[in-house]
């Protein structure tokens, strides 16, 4: 599904990402940990196309395409999603025309009908429930005032509605306690299927006892440094990152 | 209700791109000779067969404004104008007044229809039965200077309200207007003002009685139509004591080369108890994006609370026109009255508005809020000028000012010129101003949800107007949250 080859990423003429490679398959869950300024964060914004990411070598392949060449907006209609490390706050306008103007604007660049205010309900009401959210959370402003944990549900909340197949999860757990990991998992593990990928980026390897990846690569001095299974994040949590030449503090 | 939800649609439909109001309506016109002249002011007031004191009243007004400058203060530059080349009045060729539906030109009706505004009131102008049954909005159109159609009149007499052309209540409410009329906006006020007062050609007047709630918003919509011709709209809206109306005001004109002088005067009055909510949506063409052909809008807009609990909100969305130099304020006679004033102001391409209100508080107890919120894009300007002035006797004003701009660009400016005067040490007044720049992080955020990047503006700009927004009547707000997209359309790479 997705295909990265030899990235370059340079943010402000600086270098971040230097020849990363990474392929997600399918139905594939992977996770990406490491050291803080790793470049983790930059790798999803750059494949959500941020300006200021700049691409000086390498590929991105999405579904056979090439995903650089994609808009911002494009690309989230192709099924590229990314959940926000830090979710931003958009004053005045409610969660729920948020959402709906998002859903419309994929759905007709699909060639779809857009929904109607009260198709749009039904489909969100029970979204909201799984996640333990109240309505009331859908009539407030984007992520305004909401707390580090309702911010995080509420991206995958988007997440869920919008029906992407290909999610970068960019510290969701950070913030959040284990009820609320626990339900934000449940949220993550009910998107997993044969066609959807999903990109876990996590510090902590707790989360990955609830949602379970197929890989776990570790990301250092702008590259992919290791990969392994789920016992290799237990060996991070253990040793940390000192073997990647890097200083856990940094 | 079946009316009210096409009607969103409608507005939907419309509102999908640029400016799409420039076309041109061919009415036969019956103009004044070109230029100004005290001949030129007999010559409009003898068209509409006015009474002596009238033109009296017009010609001293003319006199009156030989003598002053026209005012520079604004933060807005513009070529002079040339008052000389320009016509005063201008009027369809409708014989004797429409009676009904089937007198108004066709062409009229047609021009209505590729507005696409006059929502329900669409339906009823073309006679549609049962259209008009359960009414909500009543329409007095201006097409041009002179009123072509007025619905409801009947419902609106049951009640004993009065709303009809103002050239008709000189005819048949003469000594309403005569007591009314300059009575908040002297003749001699300001350069526009005086100028409109000598020549202005119609307008609306609304009287509505005694404890009477005006159970329709009354709704006007403005075109300017004749090649060259300035428009001097003449409003007067009275609200006697405990009675409660709702006003809005819309305006699109047609594509045009030459700048257009639009010069209005709105005069409101409340009495004991009273209330007048006046809402306006503008959109005038802005001229090209090189600023070229478009309306300049000087408007005088002005209420008095005179009775005591009464109140004058002011809401409006600025976002037509090259030029707008507008202040809606609020004379707060009446003990504990209440002065509002909400406004969004978009400017974009080379658009520049300097707009703000005046709260001018006499009465004891007298509330003021002011809520501006300028949005600036391109290389247009927009200021934000405002009054606040407590008088010696006003024990216990209060005033609460909000001023939010936002800058989209960096080629644009915003500025705030908040002026407090306050007279009396028990007055509170508080101000508070804000300006940010579009946040990168809110574009990208709406963009990688799928949102291209002009509706990320119009929703990020309408989620920053909402404060404002929601003043507004609900049938119109659905076409101003439009209306803010569409204005700003290109102002992202
Ligand atoms: N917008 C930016 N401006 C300047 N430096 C940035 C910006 N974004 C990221 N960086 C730098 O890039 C490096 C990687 O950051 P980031 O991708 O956020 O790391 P991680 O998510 O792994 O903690 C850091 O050194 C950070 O300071
Ligand atoms: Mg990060």
């Amino acid at each position: 599904m997705l295909e990265i080859r030899n990235l370059h990423v340079n943010v402000v003429g600086k270098p971040i990402l230097k020849g990363l490679d990474l392929t997600v398959n399918a139905g594939e869950v992977h996770a990406i940990m490491g050291p803080n300024g790793a470049g983790k964060s930059t790798l999803g914004y750059t494949l959500a196309g941020r300006d200021g990411y700049e691409v000086t070598e390498g590929s991105v392949t999405y579904r056979g395409k090439d995903l650089l060449e994609l808009e911002p907006d494009e690309r989230a209609a192709s099924g590229v999603f990314l959940a926000f490390q830090y979710p931003v706050e958009i004053p005045g306008v409610s969660n729920t025309t948020f959402l709906k103007s998002a859903l419309n604007s994929i759905r007709k660049a699909h060639g779809e009908k857009e929904l109607d205010a009260m198709q749009f309900l039904k489909l969100i009401r029970a979204k909201t429930k799984e996640l333990g959210m109240t309505d009331e959370m859908l009539k407030r402003a984007v992520n305004v005032g909401f707390s580090g944990g309702e911010k995080k549900r509420n991206e995958v909340l988007q997440m869920a509605v919008l029906d992407p197949a290909f999610c970068v999860l960019d510290e969701t757990d950070s913030g959040l306690d284990i009820d609320a990991l626990r339900i934000v998992a449940d949220g993550v593990n009910a998107l997993r299927g044969p066609d959807r990928a999903i990109l876990v980026i996590t510090h902590y390897q707790r989360l990955l006892d609830y949602i379970v990846p197929d890989k776990v690569h570790v990301l250092a001095n702008g590259r992919i440094a290791r990969t392994g299974d789920k016992s290799l994040a237990l060996e991070l949590e253990e040793k940390g990152y000192a073997e990647f030449g890097v200083d856990e503090a940094a | 209700m079946a009316a009210t939800l096409e009607t969103v649609e409608q507005v939907r439909a419309v509102t999908e791109q640029k400016y799409k109001y420039g076309f041109f309506t061919d009415i036969e016109s019956d103009t004044a000779p070109k230029g100004l002249s005290e001949d030129t002011v007999r010559f409009i007031s003898a068209r509409k067969n006015e009474p002596e004191w009238l033109l009296e009243w017009r010609l001293k007004a003319y006199r009156h404004w030989l003598t002053m400058e026209e005012p520079n203060w604004g933060k807005l530059g513009y070529p002079p104008i040339d008052y000389q080349d320009s016509y005063y009045y201008s009027a369809p060729k409708v014989a004797a007044g429409p009676k009904s539906l089937d007198e108004v030109d066709p062409e009229l009706l047609r021009t209505y229809e590729k507005l696409g505004i006059p929502l329900k009131e669409q339906a009823i102008l073309a006679g549609v039965e049962g259209a008009g049954d359960s009414p909500s909005i009543a329409v007095d159109a201006v097409f041009d200077s002179v009123s072509v159609a007025t619905t409801f009149k009947k419902k609106l007499e049951e009640k004993g309200i009065i709303f009809c052309p103002i050239s008709e209540a000189v005819q048949t409410h003469p000594e309403l207007v005569k007591k009314y009329m300059g009575s908040v906006v002297p003749y001699s006020d300001n350069f526009f003002a005086t100028l409109n007062s000598a020549v202005f050609t119609d307008g609306s007047f609304v009287y509505i009685p005694k404890g009477v709630r005006c159970p329709m918003e009354l709704s006007t919509y403005f075109r300017i139509n004749a090649k060259n011709t300035g428009q001097f709209e003449r409003t007067l809206i009275i609200a006697d004591e405990g009675s409660y109306v709702s006003y809005l005001e819309g305006c699109t004109a047609p594509q045009r080369d030459e700048n257009q002088l639009h010069a209005a005067v709105v005069e409101l009055v409340t009495h004991d108890d009273a209330q007048i909510k006046y809402s306006t949506v503008q959109n005038w063409y802005p001229g090209d994006e090189n600023g070229k052909g478009g309306i300049y809008n000087f408007v005088t807009k002005r209420g008095a609370c005179r009775g005591k609990n009464s109140k004058i909100s002011w809401t409006q969305v600025e976002t037509g026109s090259a030029i707008t130099w507008k202040y809606p304020s609020c004379i707060l006679q009446g003990d504990n009255s209440v002065g509002e004033f909400y406004s969004v102001a978009i400017t974009n391409n080379r658009q520049q508005a300097d707009t703000g209100t005046k709260m001018i508080h006499i009465g004891k107890n007298t509330k003021s809020t002011i809520v501006s919120k300028g949005i600036s894009a391109g290389k247009a300007q927009n200021t934000y000028r405002g009054l606040v002035k407590i008088m010696p006797k006003a024990d216990g004003a209060r005033n609460f000012t909000q001023c939010d701009s936002l800058l989209i660009g960096d080629k644009c400016g915003a500025h705030t010129v908040p002026y407090i005067e306050s007279r009396n040490r028990s007055a509170r007044v508080e101000h508070e101003a804000t300006t940010a720049k579009i946040s990168e992080d809110q574009m990208f955020y709406c963009q990688q949800r799928g949102l291209s990047s002009e509706d990320a503006v119009s929703l990020i700009v309408n989620g920053f107007c909402k404060e404002v927004l929601k003043e507004l009547p609900m049938e119109f707000a659905v076409e101003a949250q439009k209306l803010v997209g569409i204005s700003l359309e290109g102002s992202v790479g």
